[in-house]
């Protein structure tokens, strides 16, 4: 942990990099923020506020069932991710039993599944009856977010001392009490930030509703996409667009200034800081946490599980059918479909390849040049976290309407849809290095500049060599985020030039079973793939941190 | 009045209790001594139900508790560090025991007084526990235990931790205030010193193993 660096007076402007050094990193992310970010934001609000639209809009009925359904299924599937991520939080944070890491780490998978993945485990779990209504809806909305509840209430509930249960218990309070009068006050917090979370990504939910929400059930951020892609209808959609920036604007607003409120109203003493995971003892904790764990592993396990084996039935049995035919274009005889789902993962991979490049140069660049700003790097930094705040949807849609004229036409060159993917990718890229060039102390450039180098020399000695874990990292982010991009690529993509996730929503909402259990298959291969990047992602940090800890023990 | 027959405890391997037996009567204060890992701790909390034994049992009042929940016992028990409610006031604390077995507000207010009162805590009801010194965080851990009139309280090691003066002022006021209470209580502390000036009668761990009381 860097503690910061000692004051000893005003660093010598000698020692400073070269101006046009630092010109020519900071350019380039700039430039790429300006452009594909800045400008297509600002044609979209300018496009949103247009009188007639606005007007028009508001005027339409449809827009408040919209917003009446995009604001109910975004509450309920919070309470549902609350209330069932409450026990599995409790089990995970509170007890060490065999298998604890396993499902911490298989709910932080499914965090990260493609949209459309997790729709289409739904889609596959669920009976006939139920899978395209807003159970199904609410169900994955919970099998996904399940992660931020364990992890933001988790770390508050770790360190609560077990003994606060027990002299609960001793002034006669019994459990269920003991967690109502004093457990729940001092999660509350926790809870609340948790469901924010949560609410946000489901209230902007836009895969998972494309592939379960079937006619007539749309979010803001699908009713976006229909009315831009599907009706033509700019104007509304960027009114929509505008009118969801200003919802959530005011929600983050107002749970701040509620955060605000209660984060003054109790400060913890830790004891001893440690985490305090007792086995659960014998009996009735020993099932209740054996429940929470399982039931919290059958949710989001089962619909994996089904998502596999709906692949292999063709018929009434089991068959490799759909597997067999996914380099198929052909149906039948003479029946061709149009999606090549083959083609298709080639084309995810090379965007993949694409995008992680476009973020990896722009978001190191960012890097270097944020580090060697100093102060005034601070806008750019903040500038490269934007795209993060904003929606996928908006992200494409804005980039739709702007590149769509001479001499900026670009709907069909190769690179756009990599462009918005990079866009999307590059803030984690810039957050996993900025992170660690912050940690690197600055006396060892100083130490650099007393042995002879010259400022730009000591710069590169004590920036490059620490940026390459994190570059990795941040790649296979990048890597994983375009693979399973949805939300810009459904705006940007052309037809004939599916990507993997596109593919799959289209084939899902075709008849016949054959590209149902195809778009099964897919989605397995999508989620393998993802996993596999975010497991070697996660091993690789792993190392990084072991390593780091070498370095500061040498160092002592 | 408290009987402990013949407690053993396991941890895996280890037997940090072997047969264990303690008779405590009515109004008795026992200290019980002991060096710390020897398994103090774990008897008290045997006896509040926190700890399962792996053999024996715990006698309340004539009442047989071994199977029974901690919340059911009527044990009271002042852990090292307080373990105070950090989202609660002093009063807020105090009245747990009270609100949760569902007294009226009147009459937890009143309680809360009388119990401040001879905390020597007058005025402290509103106060939050974090601001909050050692020893006053000492007191309200009494009060908040002996506002129900559990039938047996388990102190501990309560005032360890504490500077010599504060130690040797509090100790005395304690006893004071579990002889008025008239409190049959179980006060664990590795400092002879301590149990001489708090107890009817001090035992050590050592010689309640494998003997059954009298």
């Amino acid at each position: 942990m860097n503690t910061g660096p000692v004051e000893f007076g005003a660093p010598n402007p000698a020692n400073r990099l070269p101006r046009r050094l630092v010109a020519a990193v900071a350019v380039p992310p700039a430039a790429f923020l300006a452009l594909f970010y800045a400008w297509p934001f600002a044609t979209l609000l300018v496009r949103g506020l247009a009188g007639s639209a606005v007007a028009d809009t508001l005027g339409d009925g449809r827009t408040w069932e919209v917003l009446w359904f995009t604001a109910w299924q975004a509450v309920l599937s919070t309470v549902a991710t609350i209330v069932i991520g409450l026990p599995a939080t409790w089990a995970i944070a509170r007890f060490r039993f065999p298998g604890r890491r396993l499902l911490a780490a298989t709910l932080t998978a499914v965090f990260v599944l493609p949209t459309v993945v997790v729709g289409a485990a739904f889609l596959a779990l669920l009976p006939g009856s139920l899978d395209r209504s807003v159970w199904a809806i609410v169900g994955a909305h919970v099998a996904f977010n399940l992660a931020v509840v364990v992890r933001v209430v988790g770390a508050a509930w770790t360190p609560l001392p077990h003994d606060l249960d027990h002299a609960a218990a001793t002034l006669g309070a019994s459990p269920w009490a003991a967690f109502r009068l004093v457990t729940w006050p001092l999660l509350r917090p926790a809870a609340a930030s948790a469901a924010g979370i949560v609410f946000l990504f489901t209230f902007t939910s836009f895969g998972v509703v494309r592939v379960l929400g079937g006619t007539g059930r749309a979010t803001i951020e699908v009713e976006v996409w229909r009315r831009a892609t599907q009706l033509g209808d700019i104007g509304g959609a960027a009114t929509l667009t505008v009118l969801q920036l200003v919802l959530l604007g005011t929600a983050v607003l107002v749970a701040q200034r509620y955060q605000r409120r209660q984060g003054a109203a109790v400060e913890l003493q830790h004891g001893d800081g440690r985490a305090q995971r007792p086995a659960p003892r014998r009996g009735r904790q020993r099932l209740l946490v054996a429940g929470a764990a399982a039931g919290t592993a059958t949710i989001v396990l089962a619909p994996l599980a089904a998502l596999v084996d709906r692949s292999f039935r063709f018929g009434d049995g089991y068959s490799l059918e759909a597997w067999r035919s996914l380099g198929d274009t052909e149906v039948r005889p003479g029946i061709n479909l149009g999606i090549d789902p083959l083609d298709a993962l080639a084309r995810s991979l090379t965007t993949a390849v694409w995008a992680t490049l476009f973020a990896v140069v722009i978001g190191g660049a960012a890097i270097v040049a944020v580090d060697a700003l100093g102060r005034s790097g601070r806008l750019l930094d903040t500038g490269l976290m934007l795209p993060l705040g904003t929606s996928a949807v908006t992200i494409g849609f804005g980039m739709l309407i702007t590149f769509d004229t001479d001499p900026v036409d670009w709907r069909a060159a190769w690179w756009l849809v990599p462009v918005g993917h990079a866009l999307v990718a590059t803030p984690f890229v810039v957050r996993t290095g900025l992170g660690v060039l912050r940690n690197v102390d600055p006396d060892l450039r100083n130490a650099a500049a007393t042995l002879g180098a010259s400022p730009t020399r000591a710069w590169l000695a004590t920036t490059v060599p620490f940026l390459r874990r994190p570059l990795a990292s941040g790649a296979g982010i990048a890597a994983a985020i375009s693979l399973g991009e949805f939300g810009a690529t459904s705006f940007l993509s052309r037809s004939g030039g599916e990507t993997l996730p596109i593919a799959i929503e289209q084939l899902l909402g075709r008849t016949g079973r054959l590209f149902q259990a195809q778009a099964f298959a897919m989605s397995a291969i999508l989620a393998a793939l993802t996993i596999a990047i975010v497991v070697s992602v996660d091993v690789l940090a792993g190392a990084g941190e072991r390593t780091g800890e070498g370095d500061r023990a040498r160092r002592r | 009045m408290l009987d402990v027959d013949d407690i053993t405890v396991r941890f895996g391997e280890r037997t940090v209790l072997d047969r264990v037996s303690l008779h405590v009567a009515d109004g008795e204060i026992v200290a019980l001594l002991g060096p710390s890992g020897s398994g103090k701790s774990t008897l008290l909390r045997v006896i509040a139900g926190i700890v399962v034994p792996d053999a024996g049992r715990v006698v309340v009042g004539g009442a047989d508790v071994t199977a029974l929940p901690t919340h059911r016992r009527s044990v009271g028990m002042v852990f090292q560090d307080e373990q105070l409610f950090p989202h609660l006031t002093v009063a807020g604390n105090i009245e747990f025991a009270l609100k949760v077995r569902g007294d009226a507000k009147a009459a937890r207010a009143e309680a809360v007084q009388r119990w401040l009162r001879v905390a020597g805590l007058a005025g402290f009801e509103r106060r939050s526990v974090d601001g909050l010194s050692g020893g006053e965080r000492k007191r309200v851990a009494l009060a908040r235990s002996l506002a129900p009139e559990p039938a047996v309280l388990l102190l501990d090691e309560p005032l360890t931790g504490l500077d010599r003066e504060l130690h040797d002022r509090l100790t005395r006021e304690v006893r004071a205030i579990l002889r008025d209470a008239g409190v049959t209580a179980v006060w664990v502390t590795h400092d002879p010193e301590e149990a001489d000036m708090v107890a009817d009668r001090t035992v050590r761990l050592d010689d309640l193993t494998g003997t059954l009381p009298p």
